[in-house]
């Protein structure tokens, strides 16, 4: 009896639709996030991640419908990233029935962003995404930075020190990503994971990188993350939800079932 | 048509709370958010929801006029408070360096920081306490009708309810400290955790609500 870690799901949103294609038997349109979003909080999903990757800012608003018509019929907590530069957009999102916004490359171009954002809301609602790259070499003491633009651009902040940095202005939670690990399928980045997740007092969730369920479970025994996120094995339908909690359960890990 | 009126003081994202609601309503009943004293007054059920700080939510209650129609219809009407529509209606909460709430119960909020051993803990214990935890139920009660023991529901807070009067406890969570996750008296109950963000059983909690009739 005590709180469970959680299994976040992530769907990339392009335009409104959902990408990367998802391959369930039962759901009659894949791209359809609503019908996505439904099947994964039948799975027992315990929060659901949209991230908008739609490059055009003229069809920004198609994720705002997307966040209102899931919120209609699923009533799980809905995070939304992508794209989120001003306390307005955070607004927006919440208004259309997110629950929590992520926000990155705003925070780090402008790290006051975080605390204006967090003052007008409540740190609850804000979620810090850090995309994160080792960036020391062999043989020295490992050491990791914030990257922007999908991991291609360096910013020479240390990712342990942002991750306080962001705490301290308010954050409510951290998504971790390895920009390294991300997309690889060889499992999370464990040692970046637990540093980050040692340095600071709110709960981080772990990202990039799980292929297989035993990778989940390592994020939280060996990561110390208090979630994990996954997108491309529940996408494919390689695992259901369901299915990665048990193996969770089986490990020791308090999960919700 | 009955009116569930869902209190709107400008703390936290509403929506969530309406849709589930409408979700679960019958339909003889409509629902509606509103910071009218007159409609809160004309409501059959009233619902008190909340995010945000403590001494925010006082002010709003405060500048909109809401404070005796929140607790008139607290002395009356089928009540339910959630998340911070729990914590205002104790005496005092400890946030932002204390903050003196509504009073309907005796009894203070207290931060989760100063309650936690956290550097003795085995696990890293975060604050804010967020997820899916455990409540116990202390009490048989309409609103838990249909909800097995022990179910659990989705949190999201760094400060918990310490009521004086342990009548009153409806349900504990554990976050190593056994704290206080629901309270019921008379007509009113109300809850840490967001029966709105807690799928099947938040939303059998919401139904056995708009079912209630404040005995």
């Amino acid at each position: 009896m005590s709180l469970a870690k959680r299994i976040i799901p992530c769907l990339d949103v392009d335009n409104g639709r959902v990408v990367k294609g998802v391959k369930f038997v039962d759901i009659r349109d894949a791209g359809d996030p609503v019908e996505v979003a439904r099947r994964y909080d039948k799975e027992g999903a315990d929060e659901i991640t949209f991230l908008d990757i739609t490059a055009s800012s003229d069809n920004r608003d198609t994720i705002v419908h997307v966040v209102e018509n899931v919120a209609e019929e699923v009533f799980i907590p809905l995070t939304v990233g992508g794209g989120i530069r001003k306390v307005e957009d955070v607004r927006t999102m919440l208004n259309a029935g997110a629950d929590k916004v992520a926000v990155n490359t705003a925070a780090v171009f402008n790290p006051d962003f975080v605390k204006e954002a967090t003052d007008r809301v409540g740190s609850q609602c804000i979620v810090v995404a850090i995309d994160a790259k080792q960036v020391s070499a062999q043989g020295e003491p490992l050491r990791w930075e914030i990257f922007t633009h999908g991991g291609r651009k360096p910013t020479g902040l240390d990712a342990v020190e942002w991750a306080r940095k962001m705490v301290e202005n308010g954050a409510g939670e951290i998504l971790l990503t390895s920009m390294d690990r991300d997309g690889t399928k060889i499992g999370f980045d464990i040692a970046l994971t637990r540093a980050i997740a040692e340095a600071v007092s709110v709960p981080v969730i772990a990202s990039g990188g799980v292929g297989n369920l035993e990778h989940l479970a390592e994020g939280i025994l060996e990561g110390l993350a208090d979630a994990v996120l996954a997108a491309s094995i529940f996408h494919f339908a390689e695992y259901s939800v369901h299915e990665a909690k048990e193996y969770m359960a089986e490990s020791g890990i308090e999960v919700r079932l | 048509m009955s009116l569930i009126a869902v209190v709107d003081y400008g703390m936290g994202n509403l929506r969530s709370v309406d849709k589930a609601l409408e979700h679960v309503a019958t339909s003889g009943q409509r629902v509606c958010v509103t910071s009218d004293a007159g409609e809160i007054a004309s409501a059959e059920r009233v619902v008190f929801p909340g995010q945000g700080a403590a001494r925010d939510c006082m002010r709003e209650l405060k500048d909109r006029n809401l404070i005796e129609p929140v607790m008139q219809a607290a002395r009356e009407k089928p009540f339910l408070g959630i998340c911070m529509g729990l914590q205002v209606l104790m005496s005092r909460s400890e946030e932002n360096d204390g903050v003196d709430c509504m009073d309907l119960f005796k009894g203070g909020v207290r931060y989760f920081g100063s309650e936690l051993d956290r550097d003795n803990s085995e696990e890293l214990l975060k604050i804010p306490h967020m997820g899916w935890n455990n409540v116990t139920q202390t009490i048989s009660h309409p609103l838990w009708h249909g909800i097995k023991q022990g179910s659990r529901f989705y949190f999201v807070h760094s400060y918990f309810v310490d009521p004086e009067d342990e009548a009153v406890v409806a349900g504990e969570t554990t976050y190593e400290i056994v704290f206080t996750s629901a309270i019921a008296c008379d007509n009113v109950f109300a809850v840490q955790f967001h029966p709105e963000k807690s799928a099947a059983d938040g939303l059998q909690l919401l139904k056995n609500f708009t079912q209630w009739d404040g005995k």
